[in-house]
């Protein structure tokens, strides 16, 4: 089954910016409450297949996030924002494996 | 453990002893299919660190320097510039399965074969080009990213699920189921011990009347 969706990127007014060029659809949002907004949004549309949310405000909303991932579409995928990584991102993996090997084996090397 | 409140008689047993069979061999399937999924997951997770720790580091560059191009550039300018793309992104979306579960797998697509710097370069300065380039070229590889970090994420929850399934049948029906059996073969052996001995006591007592009839006569 092949459809097309459309990948959006959510971040910071300036960080978008940049991504607006690319194609993909940009939403500028200073905090986790307007990305809140702007995520309900968007799977109520079900036209987003990607949706890209820099780190800084992926941390501010946890709690969507972990209910977006249940589902097949969309996908949220953390992105590092203009200032570098949080280290977010890093910590979803880290935390999937944890539960699904119930210890972490990854990165226990560093 | 607490065994199940059924009537100790050979149909109940018989019926348990199915379940145990049942269950013993859904234990193990579910155990094989927790195996192989541990294994898969392991390999996509490797994969989705190493693709976020290249992604994470080339996007920050790119991030960064287009934060420098904007910052010499008026921002109306940069904006005016970048509003309007020549390009447009699409992914095609589909379902791949994977143990089961569905999982996407996602293909990015341009649509019109337009140009990625849709501006005059009047305004704005060459590094703005070039971190622009870069940021687009890195699209393929973030759906990329996308697809297995959403694989991992589904895999984990899946993983977890089966684990709660195979321990449920280890720690409680198998158990529950085997106490159960044992204590209805016990009680029927127990019941079947009680009818040989009263028969033997039937027999001692019709033995000892036949015996004092014969004495009267």
């Amino acid at each position: 089954m092949i459809k097309s969706g459309k990948i959006a990127v959510i971040g910071d007014r300036d960080c978008v910016l940049a991504f607006m060029s690319a194609g993909v659809e940009t939403y500028g949002a200073s905090n986790g409450e307007e990305a809140n907004v702007i995520l309900r949004k968007m799977t109520k549309d079900g036209d987003y297949a990607v949706i890209f949310i820099t780190e800084d405000i992926a941390v501010q909303i946890p709690e969507t996030l972990s209910v977006l991932k249940k589902q097949t579409y969309p996908a949220v995928i953390p992105i590092p924002s203009s200032q570098g990584s949080n280290g977010f991102g890093m910590a979803g993996i880290k935390k999937d494996v944890e539960k699904a090997v119930g210890a972490d084996v990854l990165f226990n090397k560093d | 453990m607490a065994r199940l409140a059924v009537n100790p008689t050979r149909m109940e047993l018989r019926r348990l002893k199915e379940r145990l069979k049942t269950a013993v061999r859904g234990h193990k399937l579910l155990k094989d299919k927790s195996d192989e999924m541990i294994r898969q997951f392991m390999n996509f997770v490797r994969e989705n660190k190493q693709l976020r720790e290249e992604i994470e580091q080339e996007l920050a560059e790119a991030l960064h320097a287009f934060m420098l191009a904007k910052a010499v550039t008026d921002k109306q300018d940069v904006v005016e510039a970048l509003s309007l793309p020549g390009i447009e992104a699409e992914v095609e979306t589909g379902e791949k399965n994977v143990m089961g579960i569905d999982v996407p797998s996602l293909s990015i697509r341009f649509k019109e074969g337009g140009d990625f710097l849709p501006y005059s370069f009047a305004a704005t300065s060459a590094d703005m080009d070039t971190a622009i380039l870069k940021i687009s070229e890195l699209m393929k590889r973030l759906l990329q990213l996308a697809e297995i970090e959403k694989t991992c994420n589904m895999l984990a929850d899946e993983i977890e699920r089966n684990r709660r399934r195979v321990n449920a049948l280890e720690y409680v029906m198998i158990p529950q189921l085997t106490e159960t059996i044992k204590y209805i073969l016990m009680k029927l052996d127990e019941n079947e011990r009680a009818t040989t001995i009263r028969l033997m006591k039937v027999k001692s007592i019709i033995e000892k009347q036949e015996a004092e009839a014969a004495e009267k006569k």
